[in-house]
């Protein structure tokens, strides 16, 4: 860890530089950080398909999926499973606080790169180690891990209950292995976020993706360490035959849900807090307004992160647990919301009276708190432990989570891609055929889980891979919304390539983009588009906060925070 | 990328409160803490969810309370010198020579603690509660380990060791050892009198 020196030692270190080394081998927080994005969207695709596989079984039951071939039950349980388990901490994580965070927090504080270089490469090359780890799990005798995203024991500690020997070891394994590389992410972030801002950056100057990614850090390193103690119980009792989960001997597996949902639930704040930093700095921008309730959004941010470390059994209220208890979950779970619903307004009170520019990032800002919104209130009626015995276990909770999720992992994903673009890659997208993919990706989305709160509300029960054992639920009503959430997810597939080809010729062909070309007023837009190594020529000074647009007395409606008039 | 001589500006920054290794070595402590949370906190919820007289599991031995004191001793004593070579720069590197010795006695000490309660019987698969004690106290052991590799490494290299590292190192030292009492009171306190019910923390 000595290399908070390495600074000093940049200015002699520019040699020639080998392909290896510059792609693969690179402490450059800006390659790290396109990285992460590439191989988060690698496996966001990977993730994408089985979706589309299973989607394609629940809607057309025992034929052959295009791309793939007859799905088994065994198959359906590892497509399901994983769907989830990449989605979160293998597209989510790397991308949004990854990704984002070693792009943005350098820049966005004026300094040349994190604080520990090297140990920001080990990162990434440690979870590229997990996804890798993950993909072997694939190819094992049994095949891949099925028993959830979630894996209680016992299905997921005995191979006699879950038939795959290996699978749910090794992915495990990979769990904790990426956990690692976020520990080490983590610990880089805030303590660059501590000690390389510029001068002048006082903590209500630093731009709210900023404090959001730090945040979320603290958050995911405060709860991860219970889930990596039960991780560690879990494979024992695979591999070494411990008791930890298993009654026989002394054990619970309910312990399991508890450490599991302990990290669980602030672990959907960790992901829900960078998308809420990116959409900041999008609407603040794209209506030219200073942010309404800058410190209000901080210190609700900060008590909502407190208070998701008491709300976790609200995924257990019929697991057993004390009637009494479901009834404190069920006020934390509710209070929760308040803070939710309280950022939401104060975005909407953002655009207010603001001069609002409908450009790609702003279009895909609006949707995050239109979409999320739903994803809140559903929230409440599944915190509601009456309520949620009819609920649990449904496609009513599906629904929530990706109305939560999706806004989160693929609608920020986008808003933050689009908006820094430009300094990324140093060429703008098209505009037009962003909107074109922005729009049916919407439109697709709703048509997706509608239906499913829909059928949710019906009694369909999830992880069902044939519901033609299940004549209630196999009804033409029911099986048509099915057809057509996987309808509306194909059109939302289709129109990805779009975007992909987009981002790609792009970075070759796209038009040239200036330093600021939003008229931004954070210290990323202030240095080259791209910023060459080191970042700023002249390491900026800061003078004012990071949303300063439309001041009276000036002539620009945007005012720099590095500028010293 | 062609050869470029021209020096970057020197990073000018406002000056830190916390050296960074320091400061990124109590973010990982601090995790490291909610990880041993956890592991206590499942011990006591198995503990308290079992039913009656099925706590501590029959036929899980009472545990050497008396001589692991004593060696705990030798891992308190290893703490202290550390402290005091953290003021005396000069004597730092004798302070380790003598520190580092003593760790090792606690953790020999340990090993030999296994050993023996393997050979009665009381294993990682015996029961939950061997599974615990093995696995917590044989994680804190593997602390205890990397962190006298990293004080006889400072021992070692000292001038080349950066202060902020050095600092760092000692404060993850009082972490392994602080975090003992707490594990050895939830963990052993129940044979210290084995009527009692298992300690809350
Ligand atoms: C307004 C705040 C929220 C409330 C009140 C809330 C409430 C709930 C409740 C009570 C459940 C359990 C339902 C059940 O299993 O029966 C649940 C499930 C879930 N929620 Fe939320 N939620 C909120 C926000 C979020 C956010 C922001 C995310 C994600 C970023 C999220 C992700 C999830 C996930 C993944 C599950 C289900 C996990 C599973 O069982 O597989 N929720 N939510
Ligand atoms: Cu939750």
């Amino acid at each position: 860890m000595a290399e908070s020196h390495a600074h000093d030692a940049h200015a002699h270190d520019h040699h020639e530089e080998g392909w290896f080394k510059k792609y693969f081998w690179s402490t450059d927080h800006k390659m790290i950080a396109k990285q992460y994005l590439l191989t988060g969207m690698l496996l966001g695709a990977v993730g994408a398909y089985f979706a589309y596989v299973f989607r394609m079984q629940l809607a057309f039951p025992n034929k052959p999926v295009p791309g793939y071939g007859l799905v088994t039950g065994a198959d359906y349980n590892a497509l399901i499973t994983n769907h989830g388990a990449v989605m979160i901490f293998w597209v989510a994580m790397p991308v949004l606080i990854a990704a984002f965070g070693n792009f943005l927090i350098p820049l966005m504080i004026g300094c040349d790169d994190m604080v520990f270089p090297r140990l920001n490469r080990l990162s990434y090359q440690i979870f590229l180690v997990s996804a890798i780890v993950l993909g072997a799990s694939f190819l094992v005798e049994g095949g891949a891990f099925g028993g959830a995203w979630t894996a209680y024991p016992p299905l997921s500690a005995k191979a006699e209950y879950n038939l795959t020997p290996l699978g749910p070891s090794l992915w495990l394994i990979a769990v904790a292995l990426e956990f690692v590389a976020f520990l080490l992410g983590g610990i880089n972030f805030v303590t660059t976020a501590m000690n390389s801002r510029a001068p002048g950056m006082k903590a209500f100057d630093i731009p709210m993706a900023v404090w959001m990614i730090v945040i979320a850090s603290i958050l995911f390193m405060a709860s991860v360490g219970p889930l990596i103690a039960g991780a560690f119980m879990l494979l024992f009792d695979q591999l070494l035959g411990t008791g930890f989960f298993d009654p026989d001997r002394g054990g619970d597996p309910v312990l399991w849900q508890h450490l599991f949902w302990f990290f669980g639930h602030p672990e959907v704040y960790v992901v829900l807090l960078p998308a809420l930093g990116f959409v900041a700095e999008i609407i603040t921008t794209f209506s030219r307004k200073k942010l309404f309730a800058y410190k209000t959004v901080l210190y609700t941010t900060i008590g909502t992160g407190v208070l998701s470390f008491f709300v976790w059994a609200h995924h257990q209220f019929i697991a057993g647990i004390d009637p009494r208890m479901a009834n404190v979950f069920t006020v934390t779970t509710v209070l929760i919301s308040i803070p939710i619903a309280e950022m939401c307004f104060v975005y909407i009170a953002t655009l207010y009276g603001g001069s609002i520019r409908f450009a790609v990032p702003m279009l895909w800002a609006l949707a995050f708190i239109a979409e999320f919104l739903v994803g809140g209130v559903t929230g409440i009626y599944l915190g509601a432990s009456g309520a949620d015995i009819y609920f649990h276990d449904t496609y009513f909770v599906v629904a929530h989570f990706h109305y939560t999720f999706f806004p989160i992992a693929i609608i920020g994903t986008f808003s933050g891609v689009t908006y820094w673009y430009p300094k990324m890659f140093g060429r703008h997208m098209n505009e037009l055929w962003n909107k074109v993919h922005f729009w049916i990706t919407i439109v697709g989305f709703n048509g997706i889980f509608i239906p499913l709160f829909m059928l949710g509300a019906s009694g369909d029960h999830r992880r069902i891979f044939d519901y033609s054992n299940f004549p209630e639920l196999a009804t033409p009503e029911l099986q048509q919304l099915r057809v057509f959430a996987t309808v509306s997810l194909l059109v939302m597939l289709a129109i990805q390539p779009v975007f992909l080809i987009n981002f790609f010729y792009s970075m070759f062909k796209g038009k040239k983009a200036e330093a600021n070309p939003w008229n931004a007023n954070t210290l990323e837009w202030q240095c080259p588009s791209p910023p060459p190594h080191g970042n700023f020529a002249v390491l900026p000074e800061v003078y004012r906060g990071p949303y300063e647009f439309s001041a009276p007395d000036r002539a620009d409606d945007f005012w720099p925070q590095n500028s010293p008039t | 990328m062609a050869v470029d001589s021209s020096p970057l500006p020197r990073p000018r920054r406002a000056p830190a409160v916390i050296e960074s290794e320091v400061f990124a070595m109590i973010v990982w402590i601090f995790a490291e803490v909610m990880m041993f949370a956890g592991f206590l906190s499942a011990y006591n919820l198995v503990g308290a969810r079992a039913p009656a007289g099925w706590w501590p599991p029959p036929g899980d031995p009472i545990l050497p309370w008396a001589p692991t004191a004593g060696a705990s001793v030798a891992l308190v004593f290893s703490a202290a010198l550390v402290v005091w070579g953290g003021f005396r720069p000069l004597h730092e590197r004798r302070a380790l020579g003598i520190a580092v010795p003593l760790g090792a006695v606690f953790v020999v000490y340990q090993i030999v603690e296994f050993a023996r309660l393997l050979s009665v019987g009381f294993t990682l698969q015996s029961s939950a509660g061997g599974g615990f004690f093995f696995t917590i106290v044989g994680a804190h052991a593997l602390h205890a380990i990397a962190g006298l590799g990293a004080l006889a490494w400072v021992a070692a290299r000292r001038g080349n060791v950066t202060e902020g590292l050095a600092k760092a190192i000692r404060l993850y030292w009082y972490f392994v050892v602080l975090l003992w009492p707490v594990i050895y009171a939830v963990i052993y306190g129940p044979s210290i009198s084995p009527g009692l019910p298992a300690l809350a923390i």
